[in-house]
């Protein structure tokens, strides 16, 4: 996709994200300036008057589509409002957990890299020995895991029966293991695939077997012929990989007890508290596209041919 | 003359050559594994009846049982897969999890393929403003993440069971829709269409006889795929608590509550995580993975879609 499709896409995201958020505030019981005055003044201070000028400042007094577009109008001046359950303001709320949800993310990825990309390439030399044969098992058993299950078997092996690192908490290097190789094992199943594909393919074609016939060896052909077009494919997953990431996070982070974004996410639908719904759907959002507005620019630095 | 045939019979082969829906081993495997977890889940309780929610709490996280006579005198039911942390039947709970999920993914996975076929087509044939709008809400819901939407939806709507149907239908659509406009694309185009139309058939007959066999074999593996996306979402968000509210029996829910007693009474933890697990890796051995494979031999070929 090219640059303006992808901002119409970004446009379409925070459109899809207030709507939501609109009807969500709509659909909550109560009338909203009476709880929005609770959550700025305490439920102490709330009176009629109060709400009475929650109500003005605000507009709740226009109607269905004008409302809406006041809601929009807020988000669109990077106005997300307060939380309705710590009173914090959303952004304070989101730029504390984005940076703890963004090193584990990243964490996961490293690892992932660290594991799956090598052995794909390792199998993809031989397809169909005897690596090949036992990565796919391996992979195909790793996709069939769900992350929470994963999590669950690593917490019982490595944390309760080994006792060897601890199975929630943050802050210490140790926590990041566990959620960081659960989150990272399942991007490497698909990687190592992935990888092994493009290099089975590789193989196999004529510029390959030309490279060694004129005698280059066998490092010297993957790095001149083969990693580029192993790298293509990996990066354009990438983005892919990127929302796989993005849910195991919202789940993962609940389980490991990790006070990051989805972990917020979570925490604000079990209360219903929809501004930090909101904002956190959509830095979610936003980071997407953004990601794959990366991706689709790499990919073309990595293989020009489809330029026009 | 005969040899003239001979001579043009491949690429009339190569014309008509469609994709079949085959049935490799694999396939075949995958399909039996869901099949008897279906059973499980519509004959279990006329096998041995019981209620997943009737509790024996002198019983708790006890084994097995027959058929009997308590000492107060009131007949247990049999629970063939022992009990929970409050003396619930495991087997019972089981088979209302299994059922409760696979209605509510096979229900998703319905109304997103019927409605992501349809808009699909709709986009293929008609192009211009209608495509490019379709294309551009289908782009959007794909940067959101799935368990998003899903969460989203869960606080619109009141009914959790209802919020998940409606929500991972939004999400799956779009997978069927980007599907279905690409095989649209191109097949409408194609000469056969074109005669059909001209003679007079109409659309049902064009979709049925022109467009579906090229669909079938994509919107197959989608649909399993979809399916097992589905069942992993629910039991994902039944796990972290915001899914099927408690006490109604589900997988994620119940692998939650009865891990504080995993030490205790392993197999009933091991009971809906097998059970899970063996529902997800039949349904990904049904979709098979060409699917993702293709990628790659693609972006070699220098194809971009």
């Amino acid at each position: 996709m090219n640059l303006p499709s992808r901002l119409l896409q970004l446009l379409m995201v925070v459109l899809m994200v207030g709507g939501a958020s609109y009807l969500m505030m709509q659909s909550l019981p109560g009338d909203a300036a009476w709880r929005i005055a609770a959550g700025r003044y305490g439920y102490d201070a709330l009176d009629a008057a109060a709400a009475a000028s929650v109500r003005a400042e605000l507009g709740l007094e226009a109607q269905g589509g004008l409302h809406f577009l006041y809601w929009l109008g807020d988000i669109l001046r990077l106005e997300l409002g307060t939380s309705l359950i710590s009173g914090e303001s959303v952004w304070v709320e989101i730029r504390h957990q984005l940076g703890n949800s963004l090193s584990l993310a990243g964490a996961a990825l490293g690892i992932s890299l660290l594991i799956g990309p090598p052995l794909g390439l390792l199998a993809g030399l031989r397809a169909g020995g005897w690596l090949d044969r036992s990565l796919l098992a391996v992979c195909s058993l790793l996709r069939a895991t769900p992350q929470f299950l994963l999590a669950l078997v690593l917490i019982l092996l490595i944390s309760v029966e080994m006792g060897l690192l601890p199975a929630a908490g943050h802050g210490e290097p140790q926590h990041f293991i566990l959620p960081a190789m659960t989150l990272a094992l399942g991007l490497a199943a698909v990687s190592a695939r992935l990888v092994r594909d493009a290099m089975a393919a590789v193989t196999q074609t004529a510029f390959h077997d030309f490279a060694r016939w004129k005698g280059l060896s066998n490092a010297q052909t993957f790095w001149r012929h083969g990693l580029r077009h192993v790298a293509l494919p990996l990066v354009t997953y990438l983005g892919l990989q990127f929302v796989t990431l993005v849910e195991g996070v919202v789940v993962i982070e609940s389980i490991f007890g990790w006070p990051g974004i989805g972990h917020a996410l979570v925490h604000a639908i079990f209360s219903r508290d929809v501004p930090m719904v909101q904002g956190t759907a959509l830095v979610l959002g936003v980071g997407f596209v953004l990601i794959n507005l990366l991706v689709d620019l790499l990919g073309r630095q990595l293989d020009p041919r489809g330029v026009k | 003359m005969n040899q003239v045939v001979e001579g043009l019979a491949p690429q009339r082969v190569e014309a008509v050559r469609r994709p079949r829906l085959d049935w490799p081993l694999r396939r075949v495997i995958g399909a039996a594994m869901v099949a008897s977890l279906v059973l499980l889940a519509l004959l279990g309780n006329l096998v041995i009846p019981g209620d997943p929610l009737e509790q024996h709490l002198y019983r708790a996280l006890q084994g097995a049982d027959a058929v009997g006579v308590s000492d107060a005198g009131e007949v247990i039911t049999s629970a063939p897969l022992g009990y929970d942390h409050l003396g619930r039947s495991l087997y019972h709970r089981l088979v209302a999890a299994l059922g409760l999920s696979l209605s509510i993914a096979a229900g998703a996975v319905i109304l997103a393929a019927f409605s992501g076929i349809s808009l699909g087509l709709l986009a293929a044939g008609r192009g211009g403003w209608a495509e490019r709008l379709l294309s551009l809400v289908a782009d959007s819901l794909l940067a959101l993440p799935g368990l998003l939407l899903v969460l989203m939806v869960s606080v619109i709507l009141p009914s959790t069971p209802l919020a998940l149907w409606l929500g991972l239908s939004l999400v799956l659509w779009v997978e069927f829709f980007r599907l279905a406009r690409a095989t649209g694309r191109s097949v409408l185009a194609s000469p056969g269409v074109e005669a059909s139309r001209l003679l007079g058939f109409g659309a049902w007959y064009r979709f049925r006889h022109h467009l579906w066999p090229e669909m079938a074999p994509v919107m197959m593996t989608a649909m399993a795929f979809g399916m097992a996306n589905a069942l992993m979402a629910i039991a994902a968000l039944g796990f972290v608590h915001v899914g099927i509210p408690e006490p109604t029996p589900e997988l994620g829910t119940m692998m939650v509550e009865l891990l504080p007693y995993w030490r205790e009474a392993p197999f009933a933890l091991l009971t809906p995580v097998l059970v899970t697990f063996l529902l997800l890796l039949g349904l990904l051995l049904m979709s098979g993975s060409k699917a993702r494979t293709s990628t790659a031999a693609d972006t070699l070929e220098g194809a971009r879609p």
